[in-house]
């Protein structure tokens, strides 16, 4: 990845995907609350009901349960469908129709019918929303078969992820970050895709493997940063997609450096974290100088008090203590 | 019933309905008698009753309109055209199965008809069908979508969510409520207030219609006009239709425990089937010409177990197949 070049936001590069693949395949309706006119509550859709209107951007009141039954059903009949849950937590509202139906159908079908839908939603903390619009759900979907599950941490990623997550047969669970639409990254104008399934080697390393997703990639950079000034050296790799998972690419680089932390802003028990742990048990036993880390948010609903979800949260400075204590492990061999 | 249905039916198209609906039948015993003989897996929820409904609606159907069906949906398949070997072969999880034996009889597509499939949950299906309809609308090709569901599922949010957007948006969609009164066991009585389910459209601002469930040219009628509407962009109509299941809500519920045996004779004495074949009896058909027809059915639901039976299991190695 180019570090020179057109920087946008992260919000302007999900507007941008969607522009480019729009005009690509005129199949594609998005169907969601406040996306039409309005722009959408987090601007992810800036700009583009003028473009396309009523017809490919279809404004629904409050009814995340119907609106998305019908973008599954649609995409059932032969439309490629975006639904806007806007906040992810309200795709609860519709999980029976993602979980029964969008992500069984091929399988039921025979593989005969497809549901090419594009679920998106943005989770996580941001500015104190409280327990109702913070939830940070992927590991659920990812205990699911039938379902892709995309978390991009840059503008560069999210664009390219977007639209490759257009391109898939199936459903896709697209997963944003609310705190990061207004980061900032170099973005190429000429078309790129980012194909499902490939972890990015975010920072390299020879002592640790950090492994990041979506907002907690910024904290890993963060405090591998730090951890350099101490002569730490941690390799920072963010998978990008949960579902399909880049194994090969994670325990490569735990085979080198002998160390894992998984960072996760979910809590741990049953997470993406737990699974990063269990692969590097079956694939890299014999190469783990030490036990492998998972640094989680803590098991309670996102608290709205600020100093109370600040200690929820995993923090850099959580990180680097947890690899100090590390590096200072060393397991014993036989 | 009063209505000299007789005097106005085309005789052509009720001995088809009658056929049709003697098929539904006939396949629905069937299969309750292989599954009580342990020979088919899984659940099984009869149509037996309700035959009037699938058959007057999906006459008026092309094979490329769609539809939606339910838990209850062999029926529907059949009426749409799916050939009774192949959802029997389903029902008995051989790869000739339209799902190739990964769905059964709750999960059983068959898009190549139209046939968008049954379905294991209750409410489900509407939203669904509404989404096909979204597709259909952007096609343009005057295709409609039918959404069948019965009354169990009309106090659901799924119900209220999905004939919003359908009437909003102007979307080539029926609405079908099988209204058999029992959801598994429950009344629909005890479970509201309003217990006319056509009345609910003007909540949504669409048409709404009941109609005898029970009389096959009386449903024919209905969903040929709300059809009618729909392919010219007139936007969804909900039509009840007022039915009743002579089996328990599965096999295996003897379904007497809910209602009485007086209720059940009393629906009987309505049978669609029957009803038809009197029609056609009274309006001069011969009794010969009937016969052949049952005879007709008869080796046809033979030949639909043969396939079936015939068929050959799935490979154990496919498992992993098709997920994505």
């Amino acid at each position: 990845m180019s570090e020179q070049g057109r920087v946008i936001t992260y919000s302007d590069a999900g507007v941008e995907a969607l522009r480019e693949e729009m005009r690509r395949d005129s199949s594609i309706v998005y169907i969601g609350q406040g996306i039409g006119p309005r722009g959408g509550n987090f601007r992810q859709t800036k700009g583009l009901w003028k473009e396309f209107g009523d017809h490919r951007l279809r404004d629904t009141g409050i009814c995340e349960l119907g609106a998305t039954g019908v973008a599954i059903g649609a995409a059932m009949a032969g439309t490629r469908t975006i639904v806007d849950e806007v906040f992810l937590d309200f795709a609860l509202e519709a999980l029976t129709q993602i979980i029964q139906q969008a992500a069984n159908i091929s399988y039921m079908s025979n593989g005969k019918i497809k549901a090419p839908v594009l679920v998106r939603g943005a989770m996580g903390a941001v500015r104190n929303a409280g327990a109702h619009h913070s939830h940070t759900f992927y590991n659920w979907f990812a205990n699911t078969p039938g379902l892709k599950v995309v978390l991009p941490a840059t503008p560069y990623d999210l664009k390219g992820l977007f639209k490759s997550s257009l391109r898939e047969p199936g459903p896709v669970i697209f997963i944003e970050h609310k705190s990061l639409y207004n980061t900032k990254g170099v973005v190429p104008e000429e078309e790129y895709i980012i194909p499902l399934g490939e972890a990015r080697i975010v920072r390299e390393g020879k002592d640790v493997t950090i492994v990041a997703m979506s907002r907690m990639v910024d904290l890993a950079v963060k405090a591998a940063a730090a951890l350099e000034s101490e002569g730490v050296s941690a390799e920072v790799i963010d998978p990008r997609t949960i579902v399909p998972l880049d194994r090969q690419r994670i325990t490569d680089s735990i085979k080198k450096t002998g160390r894992l932390v998984v960072i996760d802003e979910s809590p741990s028990s049953c997470s993406f974290a737990a699974e990063l742990l269990a692969i590097a048990v079956e694939d890299c036993f014999h190469e783990l100088d030490v036990v492998p880390k998972r640094i989680c948010s803590m098991p309670v609903p996102n608290p709205f008090s600020p100093v109370l979800e600040n200690l929820m949260i995993p923090s850099v400075e959580r990180i680097v203590g947890e690899i100090h204590g590390m590096m200072k492990d060393v397991r014993r061999k036989s | 019933m009063t209505t000299p249905v007789a005097q106005r039916v085309d005789h052509k198209l009720l001995l088809d309905y009658y056929k049709k609906m003697l098929e539904l039948r006939v396949f629905e015993v069937k299969v309750q008698e292989l599954y009580r003989n342990g020979r088919l897996p899984g659940f099984v929820h009869l149509y037996v009753g309700e035959e009037a409904v699938a058959v007057g609606v999906c006459a008026n159907l092309r094979n490329d309109d769609l539809i939606f069906s339910t838990h209850r949906g062999h029926g529907h398949a059949l009426a749409k055209g799916v050939p009774g070997g192949v959802v029997l072969a389903e029902l008995w999880g051989k790869v000739a199965g339209s799902s190739g034996g990964r769905g059964g009889s709750m999960h059983m597509y068959a898009p190549e008809w139209g046939f968008m499939g049954t379905n294991g949950i209750v409410g489900a299906p509407i939203p669904l069908a509404t989404g096909g309809g979204l597709t259909a609308k952007l096609a343009k090709k005057g295709g409609v979508v039918v959404s069948f569901f019965g009354e169990g599922a009309v106090n659901s949010g799924s119900f209220h969510e999905a004939l919003n957007l359908g009437t909003v948006w102007d979307l080539p969609v029926i609405y079908v409520c099988e209204n058999n009164l029992y959801a598994t066991e429950m009344a629909f009585s005890r479970a509201t207030k309003n217990t006319s389910v056509a009345s609910r459209a003007a909540a949504y601002g669409m048409k709404g219609v009941a109609v005898d469930g029970q009389d096959v040219m009386a449903v024919h009628d209905a969903a040929a006009e709300a059809i009618r509407i729909a392919r010219a962009d007139g936007g969804p109509t909900l039509i009840e239709c007022k039915t009743y299941r002579y089996v328990g809500h599965h096999e295996g519920d003897p379904g007497t425990d809910y209602r009485t045996r007086e209720e059940v004779q009393e629906w009987k004495q309505k049978d669609p089937v029957k009803r038809a074949r009197k029609q056609l009896l009274d309006s001069g058909i011969e009794e010969i010409k009937l016969a052949a027809v049952d005879e007709e059915v008869e080796v046809w639901i033979e030949e639909a177990v043969k396939f079936a039976e015939s068929s050959s299991e799935p490979l154990a190695e496919s498992v992993t197949e098709h997920v994505y």
